[in-house]
């Protein structure tokens, strides 16, 4: 495993890709390969790409890393697509639309399927972003699952956050809700020549001016028109992706973002781990199935039990 | 809670025939069967399709052909998997395959062809009877 840590590190494509598939099924020995990687992380630019089902996210992805490519900045990709909740399996169809990039050597994409994980990635998917980062990637774009409006986990991988809408989805109440339109760093208008483009785009134009009402923030997000199949507005897009990376440089956001998280994960990790090491005293000993007999019985109830479990791990508080 | 260990499938078309309700469908009954499945769609050439396999470390690469040209692109995907030292993935192929070149494309290290009418149980059978990684 150390072994493989060092190709990556060295630069082994092949290497990559087997540690990736380790951390993705959770292999026992996935703490130690990620503190093995982290300290060769921090230097990726993380582009996240989100939106609804058929917005267009993978062309864009595409044309995007093509468009980085021209000045020569190497990209890694991670796309992500559902695993069906009844058997577990999944089509992964994202790298049809990447044929482009496909085939360059300093361009690495992997599929991945969500596995259950809720929030538009998978659970796995910060990980893979720093393998790719360590490997030593410019920029690492993540592709999330088409999200409908709850699913906002991007928002705590990546650096900047384009949320890609189409027309033809919905009134104007829609672009008003909570949840994805709030993540965005930029709107992308896509499939512009379509009927309803520009009202869409008044709509957001209008979220964010009302947003800009509501709370007052040091950046407002842009607003792009694109046409993704015909390359049209892609490169307005990258200088609109450029502009707000300039903007957390130079504002010192990034690496206040980058800081929040870290605490997150950290954070994460932390109650994985107290959660893990728990319940593996209470559930080894037996005596929880014997509580669960009285609190069925309502000799006691489950919410002193709990308490009583957690004192009786971490003694008084 | 762990995720386990699920059989990664690149689901390809190699060459410049545009039948792939075949390879389509195919993608599908492995998802159903549990896999994870990358599908690359047409015209692939084998580099593309060996570059998917490398980046998606994958167990398994699917081949479909309709026109006739199995008897260059399948060999050729072989022979560059084992370039790209995964020579542990197994090539299985599908599509208009003569019985008389099935022999030879075993030889050259497709694992198995299954021709119009296999039943996709046999096939799923196959592929999780034959995927050799641990």
């Amino acid at each position: 495993m150390d072994d493989l840590v060092a190709q990556v590190l060295q630069g082994s494509v092949r290497a990559m890709a087997r540690l990736i598939t380790l951390i993705e099924n959770e292999d026992p020995r996935s703490l130690q390969i990620m503190a093995a990687i982290y300290p060769h992380t921090g230097n990726a630019y993380v582009l996240g790409i989100t939106g609804s089902p058929g917005t267009g996210k993978s062309t864009l992805t595409d044309k995007i890393t093509t468009l980085l490519r021209e000045r020569e900045e190497t990209v890694g990709v991670v796309a992500v697509d559902p695993s069906s909740p009844f058997t577990g399996g999944a089509l992964l169809g994202d790298r049809i639309r990447m044929q482009r990039s496909s085939g360059d050597a300093e361009v690495f994409i992997r599929s991945m399927a969500t596995r259950g994980n809720l929030g538009g990635l998978a659970r796995t998917t910060a990980d893979v972003v720093k393998i790719m980062d360590a490997f030593g990637k410019d920029w690492v774009i993540v592709e999330t699952v088409g999200v409908g409006q709850d699913e906002v986990e991007i928002a705590k991988t990546a650096d900047s956050t384009v949320v890609v809408l189409a027309p033809g989805l919905g009134d104007s109440i829609q672009s008003m809700k909570a949840g994805v339109m709030e993540i965005a760093d930029l709107f992308v208008v896509n499939k512009a020549d379509r009927a309803g483009a520009d009202e869409l785009v008044n709509e957001v134009n209008v979220r964010v001016k009302q947003d800009a009402q509501i709370r007052k923030a040091a950046w407002e997000p842009l607003v792009v028109k694109t046409i993704a199949l015909e390359n049209a507005g892609t490169n307005l897009l990258m200088e609109a992706i450029d502009k707000h990376r300039v903007f957390l440089r130079q504002s010192g956001k990034l690496g206040k973002n980058r800081r929040e998280k870290t605490r997150q994960e950290t954070l994460g990790l932390l109650r994985d781990e107290i959660s893990r090491n728990v319940l593996e005293k209470v559930l080894g000993n037996g005596r929880f199935d014997a509580l669960i007999d009285d609190i069925v019985a309502h000799k006691k109830d489950p919410y002193t039990s709990v308490q009583e479990i957690v004192d009786g791990i971490f003694g008084d508080k | 809670m762990t995720a386990k260990k699920r059989v990664k499938v690149i689901m390809a078309k190699p060459g410049l025939d545009g039948h792939d309700r075949g390879a389509k469908l195919l993608a599908r009954v492995f998802a159903e069967a549990g896999m994870e499945v990358v599908y690359t769609g047409l015209r692939q050439t084998p580099e593309m399709i060996v570059d998917a396999a490398l980046q998606e470390d994958a167990d398994v690469v699917g081949l479909s052909s309709l026109s006739g040209v199995h008897n260059y692109f399948f060999p050729r995907v072989v022979e560059l998997l084992k370039e790209k030292g995964l020579d542990d993935v197994l090539v299985v192929g599908g599509g208009i395959i003569p019985e008389e070149d099935v022999a030879g494309l075993k030889k050259a290290g497709v694992a198995a062809i299954f021709g119009p009418g296999t039943r996709t149980d046999d096939i799923i059978k196959f592929i999780e009877d034959n995927v050799s990684r641990s």
